[in-house]
Order: C-alpha cells, then structure tokens, then sequence
C-alpha cells in the first residue's frame, strides 16, 4: 500500500520553512543589534550591594528587579530608546519565525502522510520549532532578551544546514521505521535535545557572564568619588548586559530538569523499541552510545550543582559540554559513523 | 590525607605540648582504608568517575565495534597497521567487554552502594524525626516576614497548625512546640518523597545493571536462514547457524518450538524503498512441539512473534537463484544457494556462490579434479551497463546472474574452513581451481562449458532471515528502567521546604493581638519558594497593622 506524497503540501511546506529561516535571521539580527545598542546593563552582585548607582548620562538611577537580577536603567526617556525598539521588533520576528516553522513542520506532516520526524531534515526542522518555543516561555519568565542572541544563533544555523545540507524531499519512510514506537521516542528526544539546547545556550552565557564578573571584580571601574561605583554603559563590556549570574543558572537549571527525565524517558522508549525490532534493547549502537554519553554528562551537572565547590562555572561547563555531546550525536555520528541508526534518510 | 586520630596523653592536656603517639601498624592500615572508602563513595569521587564514564564510552561509538561489524573492524586494523593492532590489544575494538571500562563503571556501582546505604538510614531517621525546633532569630533566614495579627498567640498557632496539616492541600508534617519564654512556635517542612525518589532512582540504576547482567548469564539468541517453504525447529545450538549463548547456556535445554515459512511478500514504493515486510509463518512451541497443531502469525519487522520466553524476530531477507546444472554423462541436477545481498545496495544486488563438490558420474581421486563452482552475482531486477550486472530494484521483477564458473579442486577435503559465499581464493591462486567461462543470464538462459556441461539458470527462491531471542531478565530491565524514571522526576520536582513560626503576644497588648514572625528555609533550591512563602505568610491571618518587614 503505498501512500501518495501531496507536492501541494510539500511545496507549502517548504515556503514556510524558507519564511522560518528568514524570520529567524532576521531575530537574530534584532537581537543582536539591541544587545549591542543596549543601555540597560544588569550590576554584578557586588556592585548591587553598593547602595547607589549613577549612570553616565546623569539620570536617577534605579534599582529594579528584572527577573531577579537588577538593573540600572538610564533616565526614563519620553519614548522607548532604539535598543528596546529593536527587541521588541525582535520577538515579534521570532513569533513569526516559530509559526512558520511550526507550519512547516505540520504541512510536511499532512503531505507524507505520517509522522514528520523520519529523516534529518524533518528532525532538525522539529528541534529548531521546538527549541524557539522554549525560548519564547523562557522569555516570559525572566524578560531579559540578550539571552535570546545565544540561542538564535544554533537555531539559525541548524536551520540553514536542515534546509540546504540535509533537505529531501517530502517522501516514504523506510519499512523499519514504520511503527507508532516513532510517535513516542523520535518526539521525546526532539523535544528533550530542543530545551536542552536552550540550557546549553544559558550555560554559555553564564560562563562568559563569570568570566565577565571575575574581571569586573579585580579591577573595578574607576569611581569619580570613593565608595561608589559608577555604573556606566559605555564603560563596560559588552558582557555587562547580561543576565544576572543567579538568573542564567536559574535558566540552565530549570531547563535541564525539565529535560533531564524528558530524555531519560526517550532513551528508554528507544530501548523498548529496539527490542522490538532489533531483538535486544540494548544495542551499543553509535547513536546509542552518544546519547548516554549526553544522559550521563547531564547526570554530571545535576551532580555537580549538588556538590560544594562545583556550583557555578564549572557545573555551568559541564553543561556546555552535555549539549556539545547532544550536537556531535545529532550530527556526526548519523553521518560519519555508521550503526544500527543509519538510515536516517540522509 | 586526613589526620589519624591521635592519643594525647590526658594528663598532659594542660601543660606543654604533648608529642602524639605514632598510631599502630593495624590502625594506620584500618585508617587508610577508611579513608580511601570515604574518597569513594564522595560525591566529587563520584563526578570523576561519571564524567570517565562518558569518556570511556566514546572510543566504542567513534571506532568500530567487532561486536557491530566484525568486517568493519578488521578492515580498519588492515588499513592502519601501525596503532591498529595496539588498540586492538588495549581492548579499544570492544569497549564495553574491555576490563577498563568495566573497572569504571563497577567503581562507579561500588561508590553508588556504598553511598546509597548510609543514606538510605539517614532517610529512615529523617521520616521517624520531628521537624527542627525553630531558630532563634528568623531574620536571618532568607525568607522571612513579620506582622501583627489578631487573635491570641494559641488560637494563632491553632490556625496555622490546621491550615498546614490539613488535608486540604498543604501536606507539611508540623510540631507545635512552647518556648520558655511562653512564645508558641511552629515549626514546618516537607518534601520527603524527594529523597525517596532520589533513593528509587539510584537503586534502579543498580537494578539495571544487575538485570543487563542476568541476561548476560542467562540469555542466548540465534540466527537461522530459513527458505521460503521451508521451517526449522529449534532445539538446540545446532539448529542455527549462528548461535551467541549467555554464559550459563551450553545450548542444550533451549525451549522447543518448531516455524514453516509459508510465504514472504514485500512492499515497496515505486523508488523502490521498501515500505514492509511480511513473513507468513505457522509456529507450534512447548508442548505442541513436533505434534499436529500449527498456529499462524505474520512476522514484521517491529512485529515479533513472543511465544513463551522467546521472541522470533524478522531481521533480513534476501533470494537464492536456482540453477540445472546437465553433466557431459546426461545427469541433471538441480542447485540452489541462498546468495547475501550488498548492504550498501538498496536494489539487493546478492553474491554467492554454489559449490558442486560431488558432480555424478566422477569417482575417487577425479572428483577433486571436477568439482564445479558457480560464483558470481543475482539481480532481481537486472540491468546490464557494458558488461557488468546491477540491480535497479528490489524486487525480482526480471533476474538476471551474473556467474563465473570454475572446475577443479574446491580445497574442501582439507578440513580448512571456508566461507559458505565465496571460493577459496588460495586455490585459485594455486591453480587448483580455475575458471571456466563468466556469463550474464537471465532466467532461462545458460552457458555451456567446454565439455559440455551446460548451466541453466532456471530461476529463483526467497529467503528470510530470523533470530531468536531469549532474556529472562528482561523484564527486570524494565521494571527497573520505569522505577528509574519516577525516581528520577519525583526527585526533581518534589522541592523541599522548611518553614517555622513564632508567635509572641503583642506588647501592650491583653492577649488579643499576636506578633507573628515566619520564616522559611528551601533545603534544595531557593527557586519558586517565594511565592509559595508570601502563601504561608498569609496563613496567620490578615494582618492588622501594616508592620511588614522583610522580603
């Protein structure tokens, strides 16, 4: 029984995924530009401790809570400054970007006729809708969008290699992946890989945000009069308008935990599925190997932010090195490697 | 290294210092020990080993693995043979049956065990254990509020107890406790099914292993080729062609049960990507083994059939060509072999070879100079470019081989095995065995050689080929596994939280009016606790006075 493949879908299909990867660009250059225009920088712990804090240009300054940390905004102006401006023009770009990717994916779906997670174009695709979603909710929570530049830039390549390098046609699927054991593994480690690539992107930031602080520690900005700190824009770095420490691990954190069982449980759906197809559950097949390398990376930061002394940065690099494991499973070893999971229509 | 415990003499202890005495040779010993278990069951111990873990676990997915693909392997050692060998001996073609690896993750078990027992009765206290008394000053905590609220400090305290113990929601185990001063305080926490599911989790890690370990010892599994029409009762290691048994299995009591092939159809898309497969079987086991009654399924490929421990699984399928071999002396003899198709070949272009080592009318030392070999390749659907064969799709629309023949000494006598799909090339080589004529026929067509024996390719088979499965601890795998994952979620999602309250008569005040201060610990992480904190807060009462201090 062969399906017919609809090309009026397939074609819809990839006009939204062209418009995603447009929209997602063009969010990445927003971000970028309000994170490099921006004024509102967010204080180091030490620096909030200091009771007051000017800014250069002589406005009032005042201590706000921004998703925990504080920031020390300029004097309010009569209309939004730029940078702002272009943070918001910004998400509203990456709402644009998701739903057409979204579209994409589900139009692929409907023009295949089953699920649309069976080679590495549809996966990609899936991970990067998925991976903006999280971001979006991420948003929410702590309204701070330079984090928004760190996960743009993964999800703007991935979806440039997903639609250039890896695109196929809308087409059949291969006889061993046609059973409903897709619908529950394929989807749950798309979904655990999307929102940890949002962690390994906050973990990044915390390391540069640290590296920043430690600096920002040991030599303090020149101070015009003893016993305050100047709080000036232009006399930062660029790091300086980050998120806080505690807010960044919070982000990572979060995540991970959310993630964590989502791809325990993944590892195990696999399992259950090879057994059912390849007559052991445990293969040591290539793709399996790296994502318990990843499952036991990522058991490896939550062990270390339960140990003394290996809280901060280093748990942070722990989880830097988890997603890199995720990417190298996603990518090399599909396609250099060659196991069990090889026919991931490449 | 952390110091030993000394003895100091005692009645030294007021005056100068006192020189320690040198511990005994069995102490040092028992300290050192001590200590070094102490190191291993850390929780930086066990970070070390995790991440060796994971690094340990690379060289099995980035080098081929003789347990995966044993031809892979041994072409990777041939072109590199300077470190090639060298990891072969280092164990680096078999990770995970090398011994370093399996020093790592049973040092890992071992820390896992010993850190999992003590906390295991620290958790056992922990439930037995009333909530800590409350702290004397609750400002320091990092929630904290204070306010004044109407009501005595006992009707308060009565208020906040049932509003926390109650069943209506909040579930925390309180202890209402007077101080001497008469201030009433209580004092709060819950979260305990945090450190249940932590335990659970860990625990089912030891399940896992050791459930990997019984279907290492008690498992086997086999791989027979069955011809379409044909079946194969299995009934002990002889009945396969490839038999991997666990270590506690010589293959002589496997569970009997008895398959015919009955049919095998394929479908594929026009592309000639293959969309299933379908092996019609009839099956008896156990007790109907050998008797009359036959059961009928349909193998597929996610589809096994479970019948009693065993699960029979459809792994591949392949043809075997048919070929009407007329000797010079009249005879006819009728010749199939199943061929192995390419696996890089989507379009199953299959190579074999068919090896005559008894052709009729030849006797005694004549037969090993007549011995006949057909090799060469089977095209389901053939095309010919030039003069070379391939296959341009899967099914057997229109065979076509593509064959060499030899005649000579096969080199079968020797007792020297060799592959069921090629000829010994050593014979070749020695000019034992030489080759006769190469044709491409289709069905129908044939060759004849130049003493007249004359080839017909006539047409062909199907083949499947099957495994037998068999873990009976299997089942513990996955019960394990699922214990795992709801250890795992409930200890990351269940927080635990602390709260106390002290509730002091109002100065001035008759008994009417109760000062209350809260104040709230997270023992996990501080995040999300505030609001839930303002929520408790607000437990006492609506305050009065708007004397709120504090986060």
């Amino acid at each position: 029984m062969t399906m017919a493949v609809s090309q009026t879908l397939a074609q819809a299909s990839d006009l939204a995924f062209e418009a995603a990867l447009a929209g997602y660009v063009a969010a990445l250059v927003c971000y970028g530009i309000e994170f490099a225009l921006g004024r509102r920088i967010v204080p180091t712990e030490a620096e909030a401790a200091s009771v007051s804090a000017r800014s250069k240009a002589g406005g009032v300054a005042v201590l706000t809570r921004e998703g925990g940390g504080y920031g020390v905004v300029p004097a309010a102006p009569a209309k939004a400054p730029w940078s702002e401006r272009w943070g918001r023009a910004a998400v509203v770009v990456t709402v644009i970007g998701v739903l057409a990717n979204l579209a994409s994916v589900v139009l692929r779906g409907f023009a295949v006729q089953r699920l649309p997670l069976g080679n590495m174009y549809e996966f990609s695709s899936f991970l990067c809708a998925a991976a903006v979603v999280v971001w979006l909710v991420v948003l929410r929570k702590i309204g701070n969008r330079s984090l928004g530049l760190f996960v743009m830039l993964p999800v703007v390549l991935l979806t440039f290699v997903a639609g250039s390098v890896l695109y196929v046609p809308a087409g059949e699927v291969k006889a061993a992946l046609n059973s409903y054991w897709k619908w529950i593994h394929v989807t749950t480690i798309a979904t655990s890989s999307s929102v940890l690539l949002v962690s390994g992107a906050a973990s990044l930031m915390y390391v540069l945000r640290h590296r920043y602080e430690r600096r920002a520690a040991e030599a303090p900005v020149a101070s015009s009069r003893p016993g305050e700190q100047v709080a000036a824009a232009g006399d930062r770095s660029m790091l300086a308008k980050l998120p806080s420490l505690a807010v960044l691990d919070r982000v990572a954190y979060r995540t991970a935990i959310i993630a964590f069982p989502i791809f325990t449980f993944a590892i195990i759906s696999g399992a259950m599925w090879a057994e059912a197809a390849w007559g052991r559950p445990w293969n040591w097949d290539p793709k399996e190997i790296g994502a318990f390398v990843s499952w036991v990376c990522y058991a490896c930061y939550l062990h270390a932010r339960a140990t003394a002394g290996w809280r901060g940065v280093r748990a942070a690099w722990i989880s830097v090195i988890g997603f890199a494991t995720i990417i190298f499973n996603l990518f090399f070893v599909n396609m250099v490697v060659s196991g069990l999971h090889s026919y991931a229509g490449l | 290294m952390a110091s030993t415990t000394s003895d100091v003499d005692p009645g030294r202890l007021g005056g100068g210092p006192s020189l320690p005495q040198r511990p005994g040779p069995v102490r040092s010993v028992l300290a050192f020990l001590r200590n070094l278990w102490r190191r291993l069951t850390s929780m930086r111990t066990a970070l070390v080993l995790l991440f060796l873990l994971a690094l340990a676990s690379l060289p099995g997915a980035l080098l081929p693995q003789r347990s995966l693909n044993r031809v892979e392997t041994a072409q990777f050692i041939l072109d590199n043979p300077t470190w090639g060998p060298w990891l072969d001996r280092l164990g680096f073609f078999a990770v995970f049956a090398s011994p370093w690896y399996a020093a790592v993750y049973l040092l890992l078990f071992i820390s896992l065990i010993g850190c999992l027992l003590p906390r295991t009765w620290d958790f056992v206290g922990q439930l037995r254990a009333v909530p800590v008394a409350t702290p004397r000053n609750l400002s320091r905590l990092p929630l904290h509020h204070s306010s004044t609220v109407d009501g005595g400090p006992d009707e308060v305290a009565q208020r906040v107890y049932t509003a926390l113990t109650g069943s209506s929601g909040r579930r925390w185990r309180a202890v209402q406790r007077t101080e001497a001063d008469g201030a009433q305080t209580i004092s709060a926490e819950r979260g305990y099914l945090r450190e249940l599911g932590n335990l659970v989790f860990h625990i089912s890690l030891l399940g896992v292993l050791l459930s990997v370990a019984g279907g290492k010892l008690f498992g086997y599994e086999g791989s027979v080729i069955v011809a379409n029409g044909d079946g194969f009762c299995s009934v002990n290691s002889t009945s396969y062609n490839d038999f991997r048994p666990g270590l506690t299995i010589d293959g002589t009591e496997l569970n009997p049960f008895c398959l015919n092939l009955k049919g095998f159809d394929t479908d594929y898309t026009a592309d000639g990507l293959p969309i299933e497969f379908r092996a019609h079987i009839e099956y008896q086991h156990g007790a109907d083994a050998g008797g009359d009654t036959w059961n009928d399924t349909t193998l597929r490929v996610n589809e096994p059939l479970r019948v009693g421990g065993e699960r029979i699984y459809l792994l591949g399928h392949g043809f075997a060509p048919h070929f009407e071999v007329t000797f010079p002396g009249g005879q006819v003899r009728q010749y199939s072999q199943p061929f192995i198709p390419d696996s890089s070949d989507p379009n199953f272009l299959s190579e074999g070879t068919i090896k005559i080592t008894d052709p009729p009318g030849v006797t005694g030392d004549e037969i090993r100079k007549q011995q006949l070999a057909i090799t060469g390749l089977f095209a389901p659907t053939a095309v010919v470019h030039g003069s070379l064969m391939q296959s341009s799709f899967p099914r057997a629309d229109d065979p076509g081989v593509a064959i060499d023949v030899y005649r000579g000494d096969l080199g079968m006598e020797g007792g020297k095995p060799q592959s069921v799909f090629s000829v010994d090339q050593a014979q070749i080589d020695k000019g034992a065995l030489v080759k006769q004529t190469r044709a491409n026929l289709m069905a129908g067509e044939s060759v004849t050689l130049d003493d007249g024996t004359k080839i017909t390719f006539t047409g062909y088979s199907e083949w499947v080929s099957l495994q037998t499965s068999y873990d009976p601890a299997q089942l513990w795998l996955l019960i394990s596994a699922v214990l795992l994952l709801l250890g795992l979620t409930v200890s990351l999602s269940i927080k635990r939280r602390r709260v106390w309250f002290r509730m002091r008569p109002a100065d001035g005040a008759s008994g009417s009016r109760t000062v209350v201060e809260v104040g709230g610990l997270a023992r996990t992480d501080q995040a999300g606790y505030g609001e839930e904190f303002t929520e408790l807060a607000a437990l006492a009462a609506t305050p009065v006075a708007g004397t709120q201090k504090g986060r």
